[in-house]
């Protein structure tokens, strides 16, 4: 088999650790907090980073009038049937197809990805502003807005309290690694067309 | 009469002095190094190197400190109660202090002692014998909490208790007032002959530790007055130190002091233990309580246990032996190695060690020098493997460093004295402020002690702090024992009457340390998992609140329909998860104490309103930033003219 469709496969199964391997982790740090409150986000589920979690981000939350994150959300459902089927695409790609459709996945699952990080970030504005009237505690930014407290898309960032931060995890590299090792496969492969068969 | 007291005391003086000077003695400020306080410093936000359980003598409790710092981290109630954590006042632990005499809210709390696996301290559970209404309390080291006590029937003064063999087999409690067996209105000048010292060997079950009362050994009617577990090649044997072998009834000052020598009694309780499997002992007729906490459903029950299994020490040949030891031994205690067990005769100026290998060889032999009772005595000189020859005055208790070094206790001439096993001389010695009592070097009663650092219990403080009117404080002090001499590091006081501690390598317990108790395995009866069964039911004249408390407010935090004369259970249970957030809840007018509630707890207090009104309840542990808004209000209306039972939260 030729070294890029091997490429392709390997690249088209990596993004099946998301369902082992958590997609993305926010960390929440205060000074009360050493060992810090933790969430991670799985494709299909919101986990404890260590027993409670989020239970005691609810309680921290409700005094600004946030709401509790919930036990599922519609994506919990939709993810992993567009990881499944991008994967199976893939697979079918690497069994079938010649290499420049390799870039052809490689697109879609680009396309795919941002689809979902743009839902992540509307996700997090939604639940960072969307905040209770009856708020315990209601704190406005220097021009006299409501201040919100969306966690950091990437990266950290301080909140009242608490610094929070925002990154990716094993499934999100999992799934970064197969996009690129399928964008690899279709620069071989067109290597590979390019130079006659030697044996 | 004044003259005779002050040469009296002249006399004395110069009898201490003389026995103070040792050769090795460096003047009597204490030769506090200079570093003395970066050794003991823990920089803010460090931890201990060592827990130290110290108990709390007539305040019936077990501290827990930390060393070097001597910090004091909490304060385990064990035999007393304690408003602060409702301890023997909520409905859930008043069980805990019951015993055949009925609720008894204090004891004098006595011998910490750690469990242990294979001769060495492993940090599970902490045992501590209750010296005036005969009981054993077991604390267990995952809740810092005590979760057993077993009383110890046809006992009085529990003293020569709590100590743990090497494998946690058993916990042994010894009589220091021999009592009638079973107890009989009888003359008490009739003691000598009539009554009966019982030895009482408790089995610790292995995964849990639950406590049952395996044997007790019927002994001649002295006063055992401290014990130690043989180890190592000793183990299968304990040693009990004797007093009172006169059998005196009276002005025991000057009638148990009679005798040149007492005893330490020698038992093979493995042997005992074999007795008793064939079938061995008499069941004998008792009533003692058997208190039991449980973890999931956050109470506590007690049983009343109907008999108890007697054996008589004469039936077991081979078991039991009195080895001579002078002057009226307090100290019994026993080497890393388990060859050398050394009885402090406290009116003797010597310290007299046995030999083990010696004592077997004596009894291959039959080298009796009599009996008492049936029980054959071993001959002195057979069984003596050394002397400590005049290294103090009132020596009462050894600790061990584990590098062939003993550490023993002077009560008379105040002072600490290391001395070298096998060769019996003297090494070193410092002065104690005043009176030390025990000594404790973590791990010194096991196969192997962690031999950093020594803790001396003093009895007397005096001078030593800042004085608070007549009671002063009491006192321990840290040694550093890690050099060839002994270092006065540091003085701490105390909570009560430091009696004796045990301690560990902080390492050991700080992992099994629980954080919160799991919500979805309380299974109190009255508990509740959510805000969804909260509830207020009535059955006559109780009333129970299924009440639950997360930040910031209880639930539910207004109720009508209380009428006057009603029982109002208030059970109250911490739905919080997060480390470190306890509530506090509190009636206005309840005749008891607070509750101080644990993440995932469920604790219950009763209010009996007394007139009508509207009496408010609240948060007594600042938990939250809106601590202060966690209150709510009861209406309580006539019995005749009440409302209908409502409950509410928010509306």
């Amino acid at each position: 088999m030729k070294k890029s469709r091997i490429l392709m496969f390997l690249g088209a199964l990596l993004p099946l650790l998301l369902f082992v391997f958590p997609l993305w982790k926010i960390t929440l740090e205060a000074p009360q907090y050493p060992t810090p409150l933790g969430m991670y986000i799985y494709i299909d589920d919101f986990a404890d980073a260590n027993p409670h979690d989020i239970k005691n981000i609810n309680l921290m939350n409700h005094y600004v009038g946030m709401k509790y994150i919930p036990d599922a959300i519609p994506e919990f459902q939709i993810f992993p049937i567009g990881i499944l089927v991008s994967v199976l695409i893939g697979l079918l790609v690497a069994w079938k197809a010649p290499s420049r459709w390799y870039l052809f996945w490689f697109l879609l699952m680009i396309a795919v990805s941002t689809a979902g990080l743009i839902d992540f970030y509307l996700w997090e504005y939604e639940y960072g502003h969307d905040l209770d009237p009856k708020a315990i505690m209601k704190f406005t930014n220097p021009d006299g807005s409501v201040m919100g407290f969306q966690p950091p898309f990437f990266g950290s960032k301080d909140i009242l309290n608490f610094r929070a931060h925002s990154y990716p995890q094993l499934g999100a590299y999992s799934l970064g690694l197969g996009i690129l090792l399928s964008l690899v496969a279709y620069v071989v492969g067109r290597k590979e067309a390019k130079t006659p068969v030697e044996s | 009469m004044k003259n005779r007291f002050y040469s009296l005391m002249g006399g004395l003086a110069a009898l201490l002095t003389v026995f103070a000077c040792g050769p090795t003695q460096e003047g009597n400020a204490g030769a506090l190094t200079s570093n003395a306080a970066e050794r003991v410093y823990v920089a803010p936000g460090e931890h201990d190197q060592y827990y130290a359980f110290i108990s709390g003598g007539f305040s019936g409790q077990l501290s827990v400190y930390g060393l070097p710092s001597g910090r004091l981290f909490k304060v385990i109630p064990v035999f007393s109660q304690d408003a602060e954590k409702a301890w023997g006042y909520n409905e859930e632990t008043k069980p805990m202090l019951n015993t055949s005499h009925g609720f008894v809210p204090w004891d004098d709390s006595h011998h910490p002692d750690i469990s242990q696996t294979n001769g060495e301290v492993d940090g599970r559970w902490v045992f501590i014998n209750g010296n005036n209404t005969p009981r054993i309390a077991k604390i267990d080291l995952s809740v810092f909490e005590t979760t057993e006590i077993i009383e110890i029937p046809n006992s009085a003064g529990n003293h020569s208790s709590a100590f743990v063999t090497e494998n946690t087999e058993y916990v042994v409690a010894g009589t220091r007032f021999s009592v009638p067996v079973p107890q009989r209105d009888m003359p008490i000048n009739e003691y000598k002959g009539n009554f009966k010292g019982a030895l009482t060997f408790i089995s610790v079950e292995p995964e849990h530790g639950h406590m049952d009362i395996a044997f007790q050994l019927m002994m001649p009617g002295f006063d055992y007055d401290l014990s130690h577990p043989g180890r190592g090649k000793s183990h299968g044997w304990f040693f009990f130190s004797t007093y009172n072998t006169e059998e005196a009834n009276s002005l025991m000052e000057v009638n148990a002091s009679q005798n040149d020598k007492d005893f330490i009694a020698a038992v093979n309780w493995k042997k005992i233990e074999e007795y008793v499997k064939n079938g061995g002992g008499t069941l004998m007729p008792a009533n003692y309580a058997h208190n039991v906490y449980d973890d999931n459903t956050h109470m506590a029950t007690s049983t009343m246990e109907k008999e108890v299994l007697v054996v008589n020490p004469s039936e077991v040949p081979g078991a039991v032996f009195l080895l001579p030891t002078p002057k009226s031994p307090h100290g019994c205690d026993v080497d890393p190695s388990g060859e050398y067990i050394v009885g402090a005769g406290k009116l003797s100026a010597d310290l007299t060690v046995h030999s083990f290998t010696k004592m077997l060889d004596a009894i291959e032999n039959e080298k009796f020098d009599g009996d008492a009772y049936g029980i054959p005595i071993l001959s002195f000189e057979d069984v003596r493997a050394g002397t400590v020859s005049q290294p103090g005055l009132g020596p009462l208790h050894t600790e061990f460093d584990g590098q062939g070094n003993a550490y023993t206790t002077f009560f008379i001439s105040s002072e600490v004295v290391k001395w070298k096993l096998g060769t019996w001389e003297v090494l070193d010695r410092q002065p104690c402020y005043y009176s030390v009592g025990h000594l404790m070097i973590p791990g010194g009663n096991s196969r192997k002690p962690f031999g950093q650092y020594l803790v001396a219990m003093n009895k007397i403080t005096k001078d030593r702090y800042l004085p608070t009117g007549p009671e002063v404080t009491q006192s321990a002090q840290l040694y550093d024992i890690s050099g060839g001499k002994m270092e006065l590091l540091l003085d701490f006081p105390t909570v009560g009457e430091p009696h004796y501690a045990a301690g560990i390598a902080a390492d050991i317990v700080k992992a099994r340390s629980k954080k919160i108790f799991e919500l979805q395995n309380n299974n109190h009866p009255y508990g509740i998992k959510s805000d969804a069964d909260v509830r207020v039911e009535r059955d006559g004249r109780d009333v129970h609140i299924y009440m639950s408390t997360i930040r910031s407010h209880f639930n539910p935090d207004n109720i009508e329909g209380i009428r006057v004369g009603d029982r109002v259970y208030f059970h109250v249970t911490n739905l919080e998860q997060d480390y470190d957030v306890p509530h506090g809840i509190s009636m206005i007018g309840a005749n008891t104490s607070e509750l101080l509630i644990m993440p995932g707890q469920t604790e219950t207090f009763v209010w009996e309103p007394k007139q009508p009104g509207v009496w408010p309840f609240y948060c007594t542990d600042f938990c939250s930033a809106l601590h202060q808004e966690m209150q709510g209000y009861v209406r309580v209306s006539p019995a005749q003219n009440a409302p209908e039972l409502s409950w509410s939260l928010g509306e």
